[in-house]
């Protein structure tokens, strides 16, 4: 085997790596807005698209032309580090222009609405607009108004879809294949886009959903998206495959919902005791940013089965991969 | 995607699958005439046949000089200046290239040659991984109409093409059916 080859991937009898398609479908969407909508295969598309994005990050170069000359605009109007950033990085790592708006130093604060400030953005030329915003359908009415395209980056309670993305590319590098897989999501479901997403991309790519916590923030009414509802942590930690625990958003807690941490984490927190009914090869997962002590012990954060830090990484390639392939499209 | 099999009437068959593998046998001669340190060699294929076509040099050039020579991948989508000007995104795959590049001579190996920008990518692609020391450019089919200051090393035959005749190559690990070179006319 030549110096160099990834050792663990299959080979044919002469020793290379088969490089046949497996893609069997095109990119035709100039926005991302959640996964919903996506078939199986373009989120297949995605992920192995991200495949090779991934191995650009181990270049001596790292940063290839692919979006030359495009303009992405990262529209926070909801605070956020760590996706914009991953954006951003992701951008530049693509060759694009970028500029960072966030929610204090826009318009948006002096009286001016959304659509009018995409559309100055818009009138800058901008090819790319990365929105966060706090209430649900924002991207979508965008998307719908300009020609510019627009990724999802996290919209109120609705859906998260570069994170289902990403995750579901960490399992899927983890473990080879999704489907038949049992995923629990443990936490604040009720909240979380990331929940949604993940719950979308997971049931689509063939695995088990469990969803677990507490029957105010996990009600029964998520059944109806094909998942398993469970209150009880303990019966289902020893069959599943990968755990991914949600932070508690303490920003959108109301009371009623969250009696107290304590009572939380007595119950739902994955501790080191509640860890030992997990199988040895479980992912530990977590979107970040992880509250130490509540959702997750320290010790289980930094341990061996915790995937946390892989997720980062992965989550600049399936950037890139979204934004080659709708920048790509536009 | 199943590409369109030729229809034998507007297509004329210029390589069967002998004249193909004798014209690999002696680009591979032409290569190990050129550089005697095989061990520094590595034959580098562009998406999709050219990757197989490194496949096969490499091995003619063990059966000639019993000496294992070392492949890649080298994937250009991620390098191409003419995004969203074709008609449908190229699907992107991760290149796979022994490293360093340092000290090596790399060949890059394509099916056919035409405007020359699938290897203009080729170079910045290369170059982002290191700098080796020697470039080279061995294609089966050259059929002109360059847009580029690019001129293959090793040639499997020049030919005289209209700009909107297709040449197919079918390679019968990439397509299924027997190595052919086919040209379509308009």
């Amino acid at each position: 085997m030549p110096f160099g080859w990834k050792k663990n991937e299959p080979q044919d009898s002469r020793g290379i790596e088969p490089h046949h398609p497996k893609i069997m479908t095109h990119w035709t969407r100039k926005d991302l807005l959640g996964l919903r909508e996506l078939s199986v295969d373009e989120i297949t598309l995605v992920l192995d698209t991200a495949d090779a994005f991934k191995q650009v990050g181990t270049r001596e170069v790292k940063k290839v032309p692919a979006l030359q000359g495009k303009t992405l605009i990262n529209l926070f109007i909801e605070p956020s580090t760590r996706t914009r950033t991953s954006f951003e990085l992701a951008a530049k790592r693509l060759s694009a222009d970028i500029v960072n708006i966030s929610a204090s130093a826009s318009s948006l604060t002096k009286g001016e609405t959304l659509k009018d400030t995409a559309r100055v953005l818009e009138a800058n030329h901008a090819d790319i607009i990365v929105l966060r915003h706090s209430s649900a359908g924002a991207p979508q009415f965008l998307a719908s108004r300009i020609g510019a395209s627009v990724i999802n980056a996290g919209d109120g309670a609705h859906e998260h879809p570069t994170q289902g993305l990403l995750d579901s590319y960490t399992i899927r590098e983890k473990k080879g294949s999704i489907a038949g897989l049992h995923v629990a999501i443990l936490g604040d479901i009720l909240f979380s886009r990331v929940a949604r997403s993940n719950i979308f991309a997971l049931l689509k790519l063939g695995a088990r959903v469990t969803l677990v916590g507490p029957s105010t923030l996990v009600p029964r009414a998520f059944e109806q998206l094909g998942v398993t509802v469970s209150h009880e942590l303990e019966e289902v930690l020893p069959t599943a495959d990968v755990v991914n625990l949600l932070r508690i958003q303490h920003e959108r807690q109301r009371k009623e919902y969250f009696p107290g941490l304590g009572e939380y984490i007595r119950l739902f927190g994955l501790t080191k005791e509640r860890a030992k009914l997990l199988k040895p090869d479980c992912l530990i997962m977590h979107p970040g940013p992880i509250n130490r002590g509540v959702e997750i012990d320290s010790e289980l954060a930094d341990g061996e089965r915790s995937v946390i830090l892989d997720q980062v990484t992965n989550g600049l390639a399936v950037r890139m991969a979204v934004l080659y392939l709708c920048g790509g499209v536009n | 995607m199943k590409q369109k099999k030729p229809n034998e009437n507007s297509a004329v068959r210029i390589f069967d699958a002998d004249t193909l593998g004798r014209t690999l046998r002696r680009i591979a001669h032409e290569i190990t005439e050129r550089n005697h340190d095989l061990g520094s060699l590595i034959l580098a294929g562009i998406p999709a046949r050219g990757v197989e076509l490194a496949q096969r040099l490499a091995t003619e050039i063990r059966t000639i000089k019993k000496v294992p020579v070392a492949t890649g991948v080298i994937d250009v989508s991620m390098h191409r200046d003419d995004l969203g000007r074709r008609g449908s995104l190229p699907v992107v795959r991760a290149s796979q290239l022994p490293l360093p590049l340092e000290g090596k001579t790399v060949v890059m190996v394509d099916d056919v040659i035409f405007t020359g920008r699938t290897c203009r990518a080729a170079l910045d692609a290369i170059r982002s991984f290191g700098r080796p020391d020697c470039i080279q450019l061995a294609v089966l089919i050259d059929r002109g109409h360059r847009e580029l200051p690019i001129r293959p090393d090793f040639v499997g035959k020049n030919l005289p093409t209209a700009q909107g005749e297709r040449v197919r190559v079918k390679l019968k690990e990439t397509n299924n059916e027997a190595d052919a070179v086919w040209l379509e006319k308009e």
